[in-house]
Protein backbone atom coordinates (compact mmCIF):
# COMPACT_ATOMS: atom_id res chain seq x y z
CA UNK A 1 0.00 0.00 0.00
CA UNK A 2 2.59 2.12 0.54
CA UNK A 3 6.26 2.08 -0.74
CA UNK A 4 9.06 3.86 0.26
CA UNK A 5 12.38 3.54 -1.64
CA UNK A 6 15.89 5.44 -0.61
CA UNK A 7 14.20 8.43 0.37
CA UNK A 8 16.00 11.52 1.18
CA UNK A 9 14.78 14.67 2.01
CA UNK A 10 16.82 17.97 2.54
CA UNK A 11 15.68 20.89 3.77
CA UNK A 12 18.40 24.02 2.46
CA UNK A 13 21.70 22.22 3.86
CA UNK A 14 20.20 20.19 6.38
CA UNK A 15 19.50 16.20 6.04
CA UNK A 16 16.10 14.88 7.73
CA UNK A 17 15.41 11.64 6.09
CA UNK A 18 18.87 9.78 4.95
CA UNK A 19 17.96 6.81 2.06
CA UNK A 20 14.84 5.64 3.75
CA UNK A 21 13.09 2.53 3.02
CA UNK A 22 9.81 1.98 4.03
CA UNK A 23 6.57 -0.31 2.92
CA UNK A 24 3.49 -1.17 4.61
CA UNK A 25 1.12 -3.89 3.13
CA UNK A 26 -2.77 -3.28 2.99
CA UNK A 27 -4.71 -3.30 6.47
CA UNK A 28 -1.41 -2.60 8.58
CA UNK A 29 -1.83 -0.25 11.51
CA UNK A 30 2.29 0.56 11.52
CA UNK A 31 3.52 2.96 14.75
CA UNK A 32 6.14 4.90 13.63
CA UNK A 33 8.49 5.77 17.04
CA UNK A 34 11.55 7.81 17.12
CA UNK A 35 13.17 10.30 19.52
CA UNK A 36 12.43 14.14 18.69
CA UNK A 37 13.60 15.55 15.27
CA UNK A 38 14.25 11.95 13.92
CA UNK A 39 12.51 13.23 11.00
CA UNK A 40 8.93 11.29 11.50
CA UNK A 41 6.74 14.17 10.76
CA UNK A 42 8.59 15.58 7.95
CA UNK A 43 7.59 11.88 6.58
CA UNK A 44 4.13 11.44 7.17
CA UNK A 45 4.24 15.39 5.09
CA UNK A 46 5.98 13.76 2.20
CA UNK A 47 3.46 10.57 2.16
CA UNK A 48 0.46 13.14 2.50
CA UNK A 49 2.14 15.67 -0.45
CA UNK A 50 2.27 18.22 1.40
CA UNK A 51 6.32 18.37 1.03
CA UNK A 52 8.27 17.24 -1.67
CA UNK A 53 10.69 14.48 -1.72
CA UNK A 54 14.49 15.54 -2.44
CA UNK A 55 15.84 11.86 -3.75
CA UNK A 56 14.27 8.74 -3.36
CA UNK A 57 10.83 6.60 -4.69
CA UNK A 58 7.39 7.18 -2.87
CA UNK A 59 4.29 5.63 -3.62
CA UNK A 60 0.99 5.28 -1.71
CA UNK A 61 -1.67 2.92 -3.12
CA UNK A 62 -0.23 2.55 -6.43
CA UNK A 63 0.30 6.50 -7.07
CA UNK A 64 3.31 8.01 -7.24
CA UNK A 65 4.49 11.23 -5.74
CA UNK A 66 4.99 13.89 -6.07
CA UNK A 67 3.80 13.26 -9.95
CA UNK A 68 0.05 11.51 -8.96
CA UNK A 69 0.10 13.74 -5.70
CA UNK A 70 -3.97 14.54 -6.37
CA UNK A 71 -5.08 11.17 -6.63
CA UNK A 72 -2.92 10.17 -3.71
CA UNK A 73 -4.51 12.74 -1.84
CA UNK A 74 -7.99 11.11 -2.66
CA UNK A 75 -6.61 7.54 -0.82
CA UNK A 76 -5.37 9.39 1.97
CA UNK A 77 -7.17 10.84 5.84
CA UNK A 78 -4.44 12.62 7.72
CA UNK A 79 -4.68 13.59 10.94
CA UNK A 80 -2.10 15.90 13.04
CA UNK A 81 -1.68 17.59 16.67
CA UNK A 82 -3.56 20.36 15.01
CA UNK A 83 -7.36 19.99 14.24
CA UNK A 84 -7.01 21.78 10.82
CA UNK A 85 -10.58 23.24 11.89
CA UNK A 86 -12.08 26.01 11.27
CA UNK A 87 -13.48 27.63 14.70
CA UNK A 88 -15.42 30.33 13.72
CA UNK A 89 -17.79 27.35 12.18
CA UNK A 90 -19.76 24.52 13.69
CA UNK A 91 -18.96 20.66 13.48
CA UNK A 92 -21.25 20.71 10.43
CA UNK A 93 -20.26 23.05 8.28
CA UNK A 94 -16.77 21.93 8.78
CA UNK A 95 -17.84 18.78 7.59
CA UNK A 96 -19.93 19.89 4.91
CA UNK A 97 -16.82 22.50 4.05
CA UNK A 98 -14.40 19.47 3.41
CA UNK A 99 -17.28 17.50 1.48
CA UNK A 100 -17.09 20.00 -1.01
CA UNK A 101 -13.26 20.15 -1.28
CA UNK A 102 -13.98 16.37 -1.29
CA UNK A 103 -16.24 16.91 -3.70
CA UNK A 104 -18.45 13.94 -2.43
CA UNK A 105 -22.22 13.42 -3.86
CA UNK A 106 -24.87 12.86 -0.31
CA UNK A 107 -23.25 15.64 1.57
CA UNK A 108 -25.83 15.72 4.41
CA UNK A 109 -25.85 11.74 4.51
CA UNK A 110 -22.20 11.30 4.99
CA UNK A 111 -21.76 14.43 7.33
CA UNK A 112 -24.15 12.57 9.92
CA UNK A 113 -22.67 9.25 9.41
CA UNK A 114 -19.36 10.42 10.22
CA UNK A 115 -20.27 12.82 13.35
CA UNK A 116 -22.21 9.39 14.94
CA UNK A 117 -19.20 8.11 14.89
CA UNK A 118 -17.15 10.50 16.59
CA UNK A 119 -19.88 10.65 19.00
CA UNK A 120 -20.24 14.20 18.15
CA UNK A 121 -24.23 14.29 16.43
CA UNK A 122 -25.89 16.13 19.48
CA UNK A 123 -22.98 19.40 19.19
CA UNK A 124 -23.27 19.07 15.47
CA UNK A 125 -24.14 22.81 15.24
CA UNK A 126 -21.86 24.11 17.84
CA UNK A 127 -18.96 26.09 16.55
CA UNK A 128 -15.99 24.66 16.92
CA UNK A 129 -14.48 27.33 18.97
CA UNK A 130 -16.78 26.23 22.03
CA UNK A 131 -15.19 22.30 21.63
CA UNK A 132 -12.68 20.96 23.82
CA UNK A 133 -9.58 19.49 22.75
CA UNK A 134 -10.50 15.96 22.97
CA UNK A 135 -13.63 16.94 21.11
CA UNK A 136 -11.84 19.07 18.67
CA UNK A 137 -9.42 16.01 18.06
CA UNK A 138 -12.72 13.37 17.23
CA UNK A 139 -13.55 16.05 14.68
CA UNK A 140 -10.47 15.77 12.94
CA UNK A 141 -10.54 12.40 13.16
CA UNK A 142 -14.40 12.83 11.35
CA UNK A 143 -13.04 15.14 8.62
CA UNK A 144 -9.85 12.67 8.18
CA UNK A 145 -12.08 9.58 7.36
CA UNK A 146 -14.82 12.01 5.44
CA UNK A 147 -13.98 10.83 2.22
CA UNK A 148 -13.21 7.16 3.27
CA UNK A 149 -9.97 6.56 2.53
CA UNK A 150 -7.93 3.86 2.03
CA UNK A 151 -4.55 5.06 4.10
CA UNK A 152 -4.72 7.11 7.42
CA UNK A 153 -1.51 9.21 8.32
CA UNK A 154 -1.75 9.90 12.19
CA UNK A 155 0.93 12.51 13.36
CA UNK A 156 1.21 12.72 17.50
CA UNK A 157 -2.77 12.76 17.68
CA UNK A 158 -2.58 12.48 21.16
CA UNK A 159 -0.78 15.89 21.73
CA UNK A 160 -2.19 18.00 23.92
CA UNK A 161 -5.13 15.45 25.07
CA UNK A 162 -6.01 14.28 28.79
CA UNK A 163 -6.28 11.04 29.95
CA UNK A 164 -10.22 10.68 29.58
CA UNK A 165 -10.16 12.39 25.92
CA UNK A 166 -7.06 10.33 25.29
CA UNK A 167 -9.18 6.86 26.16
CA UNK A 168 -11.95 8.23 23.87
CA UNK A 169 -9.44 8.64 20.98
CA UNK A 170 -8.17 5.10 21.38
CA UNK A 171 -11.88 3.75 20.34
CA UNK A 172 -12.31 6.12 17.64
CA UNK A 173 -8.60 4.75 16.18
CA UNK A 174 -9.74 1.06 16.62
CA UNK A 175 -13.14 1.59 14.82
CA UNK A 176 -10.76 3.44 12.13
CA UNK A 177 -8.41 0.59 11.85
CA UNK A 178 -10.93 -2.21 12.40
CA UNK A 179 -12.50 -1.19 8.98
CA UNK A 180 -9.49 -2.23 6.94
CA UNK A 181 -7.69 0.72 6.46
CA UNK A 182 -4.07 1.36 6.25
CA UNK A 183 -2.50 3.40 9.30
CA UNK A 184 0.46 5.00 9.95
CA UNK A 185 1.07 6.74 13.22
CA UNK A 186 3.66 8.23 14.54
CA UNK A 187 3.14 8.92 18.67
CA UNK A 188 5.76 9.25 21.70
CA UNK A 189 2.83 7.54 23.61
CA UNK A 190 4.29 4.28 24.07
CA UNK A 191 2.13 2.27 25.65
CA UNK A 192 -0.96 3.30 23.81
CA UNK A 193 0.96 2.93 20.48
CA UNK A 194 1.99 -0.64 21.63
CA UNK A 195 -2.05 -1.10 22.57
CA UNK A 196 -3.20 -0.46 18.93
CA UNK A 197 -0.75 -0.93 16.34
CA UNK A 198 0.40 -3.94 14.52
CA UNK A 199 4.08 -3.45 13.72
CA UNK A 200 6.45 -0.88 15.06
CA UNK A 201 9.63 0.85 13.11
CA UNK A 202 12.39 2.87 15.06
CA UNK A 203 13.28 6.02 13.17
CA UNK A 204 16.88 7.04 13.96
CA UNK A 205 18.71 9.82 11.70
CA UNK A 206 16.81 9.43 8.91
CA UNK A 207 16.28 5.87 8.55
CA UNK A 208 14.46 2.72 9.55
CA UNK A 209 16.94 1.77 12.01
CA UNK A 210 14.41 -1.48 13.54
CA UNK A 211 11.23 -2.87 12.51
CA UNK A 212 9.73 -5.43 15.04
CA UNK A 213 5.71 -6.74 15.66
CA UNK A 214 4.76 -7.77 19.33
CA UNK A 215 5.50 -11.54 18.94
CA UNK A 216 9.46 -10.65 18.47
CA UNK A 217 9.44 -7.94 21.71
CA UNK A 218 7.42 -9.76 23.40
CA UNK A 219 4.08 -8.12 24.63
CA UNK A 220 4.32 -5.26 27.02
CA UNK A 221 8.28 -4.41 26.26
CA UNK A 222 7.89 -1.95 23.69
CA UNK A 223 9.98 0.57 25.64
CA UNK A 224 12.59 -1.62 26.44
CA UNK A 225 13.11 -2.96 22.45
CA UNK A 226 12.88 1.05 21.70
CA UNK A 227 15.57 2.13 24.07
CA UNK A 228 17.68 -0.98 23.13
CA UNK A 229 17.52 0.30 19.03
CA UNK A 230 18.35 3.62 20.30
CA UNK A 231 21.32 2.78 22.54
CA UNK A 232 22.14 0.32 19.58
CA UNK A 233 22.48 3.52 16.94
CA UNK A 234 24.23 5.70 19.80
CA UNK A 235 27.12 2.55 19.46
CA UNK A 236 27.62 2.81 16.25
CA UNK B 1 -17.09 13.69 -19.26
CA UNK B 2 -13.93 13.09 -17.12
CA UNK B 3 -13.24 16.51 -18.23
CA UNK B 4 -16.44 18.19 -17.64
CA UNK B 5 -16.44 16.65 -13.91
CA UNK B 6 -12.73 17.86 -12.83
CA UNK B 7 -13.88 21.13 -14.01
CA UNK B 8 -17.02 21.14 -11.84
CA UNK B 9 -14.52 19.90 -8.88
CA UNK B 10 -12.49 22.51 -9.59
CA UNK B 11 -15.45 25.52 -9.43
CA UNK B 12 -17.37 23.36 -6.37
CA UNK B 13 -13.68 23.53 -4.35
CA UNK B 14 -13.61 26.98 -5.10
CA UNK B 15 -17.03 28.23 -3.84
CA UNK B 16 -16.40 25.83 -0.56
CA UNK B 17 -12.98 27.97 0.10
CA UNK B 18 -14.92 31.48 -0.71
CA UNK B 19 -18.44 30.57 0.98
CA UNK B 20 -16.21 29.47 3.85
CA UNK B 21 -14.65 32.77 4.90
CA UNK B 22 -17.41 34.46 4.41
CA UNK B 23 -19.35 32.68 6.95
CA UNK B 24 -16.49 32.56 9.39
CA UNK B 25 -16.05 36.33 8.60
CA UNK B 26 -19.61 36.69 9.06
CA UNK B 27 -19.75 35.22 13.01
CA UNK B 28 -15.91 36.61 13.75
CA UNK B 29 -15.88 39.76 12.18
CA UNK B 30 -12.25 39.90 13.14
CA UNK B 31 -11.10 40.42 9.84
CA UNK B 32 -13.50 43.20 8.63
CA UNK B 33 -13.63 45.29 11.70
CA UNK B 34 -9.79 46.03 11.45
CA UNK B 35 -9.88 47.04 7.88
CA UNK B 36 -12.81 48.91 8.43
CA UNK B 37 -11.46 51.03 11.38
CA UNK B 38 -8.38 51.23 9.94
CA UNK B 39 -9.29 52.45 6.73
CA UNK B 40 -11.78 55.04 8.68
CA UNK B 41 -9.01 56.30 10.88
CA UNK B 42 -7.02 56.93 7.56
CA UNK B 43 -9.20 59.28 5.56
CA UNK B 44 -10.04 60.99 8.79
CA UNK B 45 -6.48 61.83 9.48
CA UNK B 46 -6.29 63.24 5.72
CA UNK B 47 -9.53 64.81 6.36
CA UNK B 48 -8.22 67.09 9.14
CA UNK B 49 -4.39 67.53 7.97
CA UNK B 50 -4.86 68.15 4.75
CA UNK B 51 -7.31 71.31 4.90
CA UNK B 52 -7.72 72.10 1.26
CA UNK B 53 -9.42 73.79 -0.97
CA UNK B 54 -11.95 72.67 -3.18
CA UNK B 55 -9.93 72.41 -6.37
CA UNK B 56 -6.62 70.86 -4.41
CA UNK B 57 -9.02 68.82 -2.67
CA UNK B 58 -10.26 66.55 -6.11
CA UNK B 59 -6.47 66.22 -7.17
CA UNK B 60 -5.11 64.47 -3.74
CA UNK B 61 -8.42 62.46 -3.32
CA UNK B 62 -7.03 60.03 -5.47
CA UNK B 63 -4.05 59.31 -3.53
CA UNK B 64 -5.80 59.01 -0.07
CA UNK B 65 -8.26 56.42 -1.31
CA UNK B 66 -5.38 54.12 -2.84
CA UNK B 67 -3.36 54.41 -0.29
CA UNK B 68 -6.18 53.87 2.63
CA UNK B 69 -7.53 50.85 0.21
CA UNK B 70 -4.00 48.98 -0.36
CA UNK B 71 -3.36 49.45 3.53
CA UNK B 72 -6.72 48.01 4.66
CA UNK B 73 -5.93 45.12 2.20
CA UNK B 74 -2.52 44.31 3.65
CA UNK B 75 -4.03 44.14 6.99
CA UNK B 76 -6.75 41.98 5.77
CA UNK B 77 -4.65 39.81 3.17
CA UNK B 78 -2.21 39.14 6.14
CA UNK B 79 -5.04 38.01 8.24
CA UNK B 80 -6.96 35.79 5.56
CA UNK B 81 -3.98 33.27 5.06
CA UNK B 82 -3.04 33.64 9.25
CA UNK B 83 -6.42 32.57 9.77
CA UNK B 84 -5.29 29.09 7.50
CA UNK B 85 -2.03 28.82 8.73
CA UNK B 86 -2.19 29.31 12.61
CA UNK B 87 -5.02 26.08 12.90
CA UNK B 88 -2.87 24.07 10.10
CA UNK B 89 -6.29 24.41 7.86
CA UNK B 90 -3.87 25.38 4.65
CA UNK B 91 -2.80 21.78 4.93
CA UNK B 92 -6.41 20.85 5.57
CA UNK B 93 -6.99 22.69 2.21
CA UNK B 94 -3.97 21.45 0.35
CA UNK B 95 -5.08 17.56 1.86
CA UNK B 96 -7.75 17.73 -1.10
CA UNK B 97 -7.65 16.06 -3.91
CA UNK B 98 -8.22 19.17 -6.20
CA UNK B 99 -5.90 21.26 -8.58
CA UNK B 100 -4.28 23.76 -5.68
CA UNK B 101 -4.94 26.65 -7.69
CA UNK B 102 -8.22 26.17 -7.04
CA UNK B 103 -7.07 26.95 -3.27
CA UNK B 104 -5.98 30.89 -4.80
CA UNK B 105 -8.85 31.26 -6.21
CA UNK B 106 -11.27 30.66 -3.88
CA UNK B 107 -9.05 32.68 -1.54
CA UNK B 108 -8.56 35.79 -4.24
CA UNK B 109 -12.57 35.55 -4.19
CA UNK B 110 -12.69 35.56 -0.62
CA UNK B 111 -10.22 38.39 0.09
CA UNK B 112 -11.78 40.89 -2.88
CA UNK B 113 -14.75 40.27 -1.49
CA UNK B 114 -13.58 41.96 1.85
CA UNK B 115 -11.97 44.43 0.08
CA UNK B 116 -14.91 45.86 -1.79
CA UNK B 117 -17.42 45.40 1.64
CA UNK B 118 -14.65 47.89 3.12
CA UNK B 119 -14.84 50.03 -0.17
CA UNK B 120 -18.55 50.56 -0.59
CA UNK B 121 -17.90 51.93 2.88
CA UNK B 122 -15.45 53.92 2.84
CA UNK B 123 -17.12 56.07 -0.49
CA UNK B 124 -19.21 57.40 1.12
CA UNK B 125 -17.96 58.00 3.86
CA UNK B 126 -15.18 60.57 2.18
CA UNK B 127 -17.61 61.98 -0.60
CA UNK B 128 -19.35 62.88 2.79
CA UNK B 129 -16.64 64.10 4.76
CA UNK B 130 -14.34 65.89 1.58
CA UNK B 131 -17.62 66.90 -0.30
CA UNK B 132 -16.85 64.86 -3.79
CA UNK B 133 -18.70 62.91 -6.13
CA UNK B 134 -17.00 59.56 -6.18
CA UNK B 135 -19.93 57.15 -7.78
CA UNK B 136 -19.30 57.55 -10.88
CA UNK B 137 -19.21 54.54 -13.20
CA UNK B 138 -15.75 54.59 -14.53
CA UNK B 139 -14.62 55.33 -11.41
CA UNK B 140 -16.19 52.71 -9.96
CA UNK B 141 -14.99 50.51 -12.71
CA UNK B 142 -11.44 51.53 -11.92
CA UNK B 143 -11.28 50.68 -8.36
CA UNK B 144 -12.87 47.23 -9.00
CA UNK B 145 -9.78 46.55 -11.38
CA UNK B 146 -7.68 47.94 -9.75
CA UNK B 147 -8.59 45.72 -6.48
CA UNK B 148 -8.51 42.81 -8.76
CA UNK B 149 -4.92 43.18 -9.24
CA UNK B 150 -4.29 43.81 -5.90
CA UNK B 151 -5.97 40.86 -4.53
CA UNK B 152 -4.46 38.56 -7.43
CA UNK B 153 -0.59 39.47 -6.25
CA UNK B 154 -1.33 40.08 -2.67
CA UNK B 155 -3.12 36.78 -1.88
CA UNK B 156 -0.55 34.96 -3.84
CA UNK B 157 2.13 36.52 -1.95
CA UNK B 158 0.45 36.23 0.99
CA UNK B 159 0.47 32.45 0.88
CA UNK B 160 4.45 33.20 0.64
CA UNK B 161 4.84 35.44 3.70
CA UNK B 162 2.70 33.37 5.86
CA UNK B 163 5.20 30.47 5.93
CA UNK B 164 7.66 33.12 7.27
CA UNK B 165 8.31 34.48 11.49
CA UNK B 166 7.93 37.89 10.21
CA UNK B 167 5.01 37.45 8.11
CA UNK B 168 3.40 41.13 9.34
CA UNK B 169 6.22 42.47 7.88
CA UNK B 170 7.37 40.66 4.74
CA UNK B 171 4.15 40.88 3.42
CA UNK B 172 4.21 44.51 2.85
CA UNK B 173 8.01 44.02 1.89
CA UNK B 174 7.09 42.04 -1.11
CA UNK B 175 3.88 43.31 -2.11
CA UNK B 176 4.30 47.08 -2.25
CA UNK B 177 7.29 46.97 -5.06
CA UNK B 178 5.48 44.42 -7.32
CA UNK B 179 1.85 46.83 -7.14
CA UNK B 180 3.83 49.65 -8.07
CA UNK B 181 2.11 49.42 -11.84
CA UNK B 182 -1.39 48.82 -10.58
CA UNK B 183 -1.51 51.45 -8.16
CA UNK B 184 0.15 54.26 -10.80
CA UNK B 185 -2.48 52.75 -13.39
CA UNK B 186 -5.42 53.20 -10.66
CA UNK B 187 -4.03 56.36 -9.46
CA UNK B 188 -3.75 58.03 -12.91
CA UNK B 189 -6.91 56.33 -13.60
CA UNK B 190 -9.09 57.73 -11.22
CA UNK B 191 -7.48 60.89 -10.93
CA UNK B 192 -8.70 61.36 -14.72
CA UNK B 193 -12.36 60.79 -13.55
CA UNK B 194 -12.16 62.89 -10.76
CA UNK B 195 -10.84 65.73 -13.13
CA UNK B 196 -13.07 65.25 -15.54
CA UNK B 197 -10.47 64.17 -18.50
CA UNK B 198 -11.49 63.09 -21.57
CA UNK B 199 -11.99 59.31 -22.01
CA UNK B 200 -8.91 58.92 -24.04
CA UNK B 201 -6.68 60.12 -21.91
CA UNK B 202 -7.32 57.33 -19.31
CA UNK B 203 -8.30 54.62 -21.43
CA UNK B 204 -4.49 53.98 -21.83
CA UNK B 205 -4.36 53.84 -17.64
CA UNK B 206 -7.61 50.95 -17.90
CA UNK B 207 -5.91 48.78 -20.24
CA UNK B 208 -2.95 48.86 -17.88
CA UNK B 209 -4.24 47.79 -15.08
CA UNK B 210 -6.85 45.03 -17.31
CA UNK B 211 -3.20 44.12 -18.78
CA UNK B 212 -1.75 43.76 -15.02
CA UNK B 213 -4.99 41.86 -13.58
CA UNK B 214 -4.61 38.84 -16.39
CA UNK B 215 -0.66 38.57 -16.22
CA UNK B 216 -0.53 38.44 -12.56
CA UNK B 217 -3.86 36.15 -12.47
CA UNK B 218 -1.83 33.99 -15.29
CA UNK B 219 1.20 34.20 -13.06
CA UNK B 220 -0.29 33.47 -10.03
CA UNK B 221 -2.91 30.23 -11.24
CA UNK B 222 1.30 28.53 -12.27
CA UNK B 223 3.12 29.26 -9.56
CA UNK B 224 1.05 28.73 -6.93
CA UNK B 225 1.14 24.87 -5.86
CA UNK B 226 5.19 25.61 -5.42
CA UNK B 227 4.42 28.31 -3.24
CA UNK B 228 2.33 26.53 -0.96
CA UNK B 229 4.33 23.43 -1.00
CA UNK B 230 7.15 23.19 1.30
Amino acid sequence: MIEVKKLIKRFGLKTILRGMDFSVEEGEFVALIGPNGAGKSTFLRILASLTRPTLGKVSVAGYSLPKESAEVRHELGVVSHLPLLYVDLTAEENLKFYGKMYNLPDLTTRTNEVLEMVGLTARRGDLVRTYSRGMQQRLAIGRAVLHDPSVMLFDEPYTGLDQDASAMLDDVLRTVAARGRTVVMTSHDLARTEDLATRFDVLSRGKIAASATKKDFGNGNLLSFYKDVLAEGKKQ
Amino acid sequence: MKKEKRKSNYLRAIGAIAWKDLAAELRSRELLSGMLVFSLLVILIFNFALELDAKTRTSVTAGVLWVTFVFAGTLGLNRSMAIEKDRGCLDGLLLAPVDRSAIYFGKVISNLAFMIIVEIIILPTYSFLYNINLFQPGLLLVILLGSIGYTAVGTLLSAMSVQTRTRDVMLPILLFPIIVPVLIAAVKASNGYLQGLPTDQILPWINLLIVYDVIFIAISFMVFDYIVEE
